[in-house]
């Protein structure tokens, strides 16, 4: 009806009834779809072929066709490539027959097994290594606990310094006090704090034993490097450079980058008419030996050093200056009490092994580095400590 | 290290140049000094209260970082002078002790030895305040409070109007009942017994109440007529209260310890006699003592000391000359002249340098000035051979080849909890040859650990997703008691290492062993002269599953086995573990 070949009339006598309309039709469609037949199957567009098809008229079908040929490797018998070369194979010379399976370059290798040791003792290697070279002995540092006598009183820090507070150190309730001292150096401790001397006004308040014997988890190794000076201005001086990296305690507020516990670097130079360039000479060599070269001096204070400075480098991934690490010469306060000659001077300098290990290593957060939670795979992957290498 | 925020606005109208904020950290960074932060008065409540105030100042504030020996620093005037000097803008005030006629008194009372020994006071005369100097006044107390004040502790200090009140002045120590007055910003009168739990809600008077809380009597100043100035460390009076009105300042500071109070007195003098119509000016107030002794304050003493110009060269390692040197000190405030046909000088210290107690001070002061970054770097000259501590290199020696054995080193805190080296691991006495810390924050720091079995346990309950077998050791210190060492504790190196797998393998746990003992070059050997292990029981262990290793001279060195399974749920591990625990000190 479309076409107009017929037409319906329903208002017919006896019912609906079918007319023809034209004498002769031209079917279209009946062409097109022999013309299909006929292999012509470009006489239609897409539009009508997708017309067809949906009409049912049409059908589109796929006809794959494979052309087959002889290869280089053709056999009519079945074998499966190999994908190693077996003690057997050699034995009995068959590897010269085998066909051996593309091996794929493309992924990893087997790991083998392997121990490893922790990142921050390799970091910690790399110092020990870098004070040997530069002809440092190592002290006794075997010993967390320490009285406030060697940990802050030697060192010139008066006894209502803010670090000696509760909130900052580790108190220990027992053993409560240290009960063995030089006397007679501890006198002159005392003397120097509470009255002055060795050209010192002093810190003119009344010093107590009692305040000195109380144990602490020590704040820093310099404790231990008063220890040393001490020991060698009794046992006569000379020309000395020590060294220790060992574990310290803060009772600090904890974050992504502070614990309780940490590991302090530390070297002490003395000698006779040491001088600040002297000093600012190790740490540049020192530093040198860490891979950084461009060095920056910051005047500081600290309780027992007079001067004091802080050390910045050049980061250059962060583009700014960044401190690495604290510096400064002893307080003749300190050094003269213990009998050290007057020409003599220490210095001393450190910073914390923590810190470089996790910029070496792009650790964010302390505790995946140090302590029981560890990510253990980070210590599997952690590569060689070279300082030197950028 | 303490910090004090200054408008940006303010420190360029004291130190008389708009600098930049990279000219002025740099300025810091000769200085000794740390721009820290550049922030708002909004930035800082919104980081510190976490809200925003809408009428909070906008206006950039520069907080800078300050040696915590310079209290002459914790306020914009102290600061902007001293960098002003250092930049030889201005000259070193010349700080004078003006004595009228008729001096004010301040009498003490022998009751306030019992609380708070000592007072001094000071006035300064016909000061003009401004919104600013008047803030920088109150903050500056607030900052000295906090740092060589010990948070009122040592000493307080208390500021009031002259004009209000009337001397002779009395410092006594009442019992609290008796005293009573109407305290700053409040509106009616308070005896001192309701002060104290009124400010109990007050969270910034609250720290300062136990200092004087318990005592029988507490310090109080009264004028003549009776008014009450001020009861230390707690709050003064309303009545004297200072205004940007008042004129006449009268200073006065309680202690415990007199030599911090004449310094804090020297300092808040000191920096803010700018402001008297004649600068740098200070009235003495006389203070008569319990014992009759009468002292005049503030001291504001200028000490002369000597140094050797080639002493300072050598300490530093430059070469000055002392007209070079003099010119230095004299731009930290140390004003130097020559003596001693160039070979010494004479350095003035001034009262707001009490920070310089020796000849290293002024050294340091030399270098500064100078520029640490211009001196010229050398090395010692000394010659010294370097060498390992004993007990480190045979640590290190191990450390190595016990990786190369295929174990993963392990790294723990010293630090831990009483039950992590007792119940937890199955020990009643576990704690008995510990070292107890009296003021842990958590838990976590309640002992030094006496195991190192503790901290590889956890770590293995922190890993428990890596694949298995997991294969840890340690070789760091315990700490143990010790009678017969000066301290009454030692460090012990110890060895420690866990397998975890599937099965508890002893028999790989003893080989370990056997392998560290192959390292140290000691044989198995049964005689004396080698190591054995033998069957013992042991509550960490499991039943028939541990042993004590003995070494040479028959010494028992520690011990190994099958961690017990209770020991394993406590530490909340699920897979079997064996252990071993050895001291290596004896294989020195």
């Amino acid at each position: 009806m479309l076409n107009g070949w017929i037409e319906l009339d329903k208002k017919a006598e006896g019912g609906p009834r079918v007319l023809r309309k034209v004498e002769s039709i031209d079917d279209a469609v009946k062409e097109q779809l022999l013309s299909i037949r006929n292999g012509q199957s470009d006489a239609l567009t897409d539009a009508q072929k997708a017309d067809f098809k949906k009409r049912k008229l049409l059908v589109e079908v796929t006809v794959k066709s494979f052309v087959l040929k002889k290869g280089a490797a053709f056999t009519t018998s079945l074998t499966k490539p190999e994908t190693d070369l077996t003690m057997d194979m050699l034995t009995n010379g068959s590897w010269r027959e085998k066909q051996f399976k593309a091996y794929n370059f493309e992924a990893l290798g087997v790991p083998p097994a392997s121990g490893h040791l922790h990142p921050l003792m390799k970091v910690r290697s790399e110092f020990r290594q870098i004070f040997f070279e530069m002809g440092f002995t190592e002290m006794p540092t075997n010993r967390y606990v320490e009285s406030s006598f060697w940990n802050f009183d030697t060192l010139f820090q008066p006894q209502q310094h803010p670090a000696r507070d509760a909130h900052d150190t580790f108190f220990v309730s027992d053993p409560a006090e240290s009960h063995e001292f030089p006397m007679d150096y501890l006198e002159r401790v005392r003397k120097v704090h509470a009255e002055g001397g060795y050209g010192s006004q002093g810190y003119l308040y009344d010093w107590k034993l009692a305040e000195a014997k109380k144990n602490v988890m020590r704040t820093h190794t310099t404790a231990v490097s008063a220890r040393q000076l001490y020991k060698l201005a009794q046992e006569g001086f000379k020309t000395s450079k020590l060294f220790s990296i060992d574990r310290v305690f803060r009772n600090e507020t904890l974050d992504a980058t502070h614990l309780a516990e940490f590991h302090q670097v530390e070297g002490v130079v003395a000698e006779r008419g040491l001088s600040l360039a002297h000093v600012m000479g190790l740490f540049t060599e020192f530093f040198k030996k860490c891979g950084i070269e461009k060095l920056r001096f910051k005047p500081t204070y600290n309780p027992y050093t007079e001067p004091s400075m802080e050390v910045f480098a050049y980061h250059d991934g962060l583009g700014k200056w960044v401190e690495i690490g604290n510096s400064g010469m002893f307080r003749p306060e300190m050094l003269l009490p213990m009998g050290l000659p007057e020409d003599v001077n220490v210095a001393g300098f450190g910073l914390s092994l923590e810190r470089p290990t996790m910029i070496r290593y792009g650790i964010e957060n302390i505790r995946d580095l140090f302590g029981a939670k560890v990510n253990l795979k980070m210590v599997y992957d952690n590569p060689i400590c070279r300082l030197d290498k950028q | 290290m303490p910090i004090i925020g200054v408008r940006k606005a303010v420190l360029d109208k004291k130190l008389e140049k708009v600098y930049t904020e990279k000219e002025f950290d740099s300025l810091c960074f000769d200085y000794g000094l740390e721009l820290d932060e550049v922030t708002s008065e909004k930035a800082t409540i919104q980081k510190e209260q976490g809200k925003t105030v809408v009428n909070a100042s906008d206006e950039e504030v520069y907080k800078i970082e300050l040696p915590a020996n310079r209290y002459d620093l914790l306020s914009v005037e102290g600061l902007a002078k001293a960098l002003l000097v250092f930049q030889k803008k201005h000259s070193i005030p010349q700080y004078q002790i003006v004595r009228p006629p008729v001096l004010q008194r301040l009498v003490v009372k022998p009751e306030t030895a019992q609380i708070r020994p000592f007072v001094v006071s000071a006035i300064l005369r016909d000061v003009t305040f401004d919104a600013d100097s008047y803030a920088s006044f109150i903050d500056l107390q607030d900052k000295l409070h906090q740092n060589i004040c010990r948070k009122r502790t040592l000493v307080a200090i208390g500021t009031h109007d002259l004009d209000t009140i009337q001397g002779p002045f009395e410092y006594r120590a009442e019992p609290p009942t008796k005293i009573k007055f109407k305290p700053l910003n409040q509106t009616k009168e308070y005896t001192a017994v309701e002060l104290m739990e009124l400010y109990q809600t007050e969270a910034h008077l609250k720290p300062y109440l136990p200092i004087i809380q318990d005592s029988p009597v507490y310090p109080v100043i009264y004028d003549k007529n009776g008014i009450v100035l001020s009861m230390p460390p707690i709050i003064n009076g309303e009545h004297s209260k200072i205004t940007l009105k008042t004129k006449n300042v009268f200073i006065e500071a309680t202690a415990t310890d007199l030599t911090k109070a004449k310094v804090v007195l020297d300092t808040i003098v000191a920096l803010f006699s700018q402001y008297c119509a004649k600068p740098f000016t200070v009235e003495p107030v006389a203070v008569e003592n319990a014992d009759g002794s009468v002292v005049e304050y503030p001291m504001l003493k200028y000490r002369t000391e000597s140094v050797e110009v080639e002493m300072i060269n050598r300490k530093i390692g430059i070469n000055l000359k002392a007209e070079e040197m003099a010119d230095l000190l004299t731009r930290m405030c140390l004003q130097s002249t020559v003596a001693n046909d160039g070979r010494s000088l004479q350095v003035t210290i001034p009262p707001t340098r009490h920070d310089v107690i020796h000849a290293c001070d002024i050294a340091e002061d030399v270098a500064v000035a100078y520029g640490f970054n211009k001196i010229v770097n050398q090395l010692p000259e000394g010659h010294t051979v370097g060498k390992a501590f004993p007990i480190n290199k045979l640590s290190d020696l191990l450390r190595v080849d016990i990786a190369a054995a295929g174990w993963t080193e392990s790294l723990n805190f010293a630090l831990c909890s009483r039950d992590d080296i007792s119940t937890k691991l199955r020990q009643e006495d576990g704690i008995k040859s510990a070292v107890l810390i009296s003021n842990p924050k958590t838990a976590e720091f309640q002992v030094a650990r006496t195991t190192l079995l503790a901290g590889l346990l956890k770590t293995l309950a922190c890993n428990r997703d890596m694949p298995v077998p997991l294969r840890l050791f340690e070789l760091q210190d315990v700490v143990l008691k010790d009678e017969k060492s000066d301290v009454g504790a030692r460090n012990e190196r110890r060895l420690a290492a866990v397998y975890s797998n599937k099965s508890a393998g002893f028999e790989i746990i003893h080989g370990f062993l056997d392998r560290i003992m192959q390292l140290v070059d000691v044989k198995c050997k049964r005689d004396g002269t080698g190591y054995y292990i033998r069957a013992c029981e042991d509550p960490t262990y499991f039943p028939g599953r541990c042993a004590e290793v003995v070494g040479p001279k028959d010494v028992p060195i520690g011990k190994l086995g099958i961690i017990h399974p209770d020991v394993l749920t406590a530490f909340g591990l699920t897979l079997p573990v064996s252990a071993v625990e050895i001291n290596i000190e004896p294989f020195l």
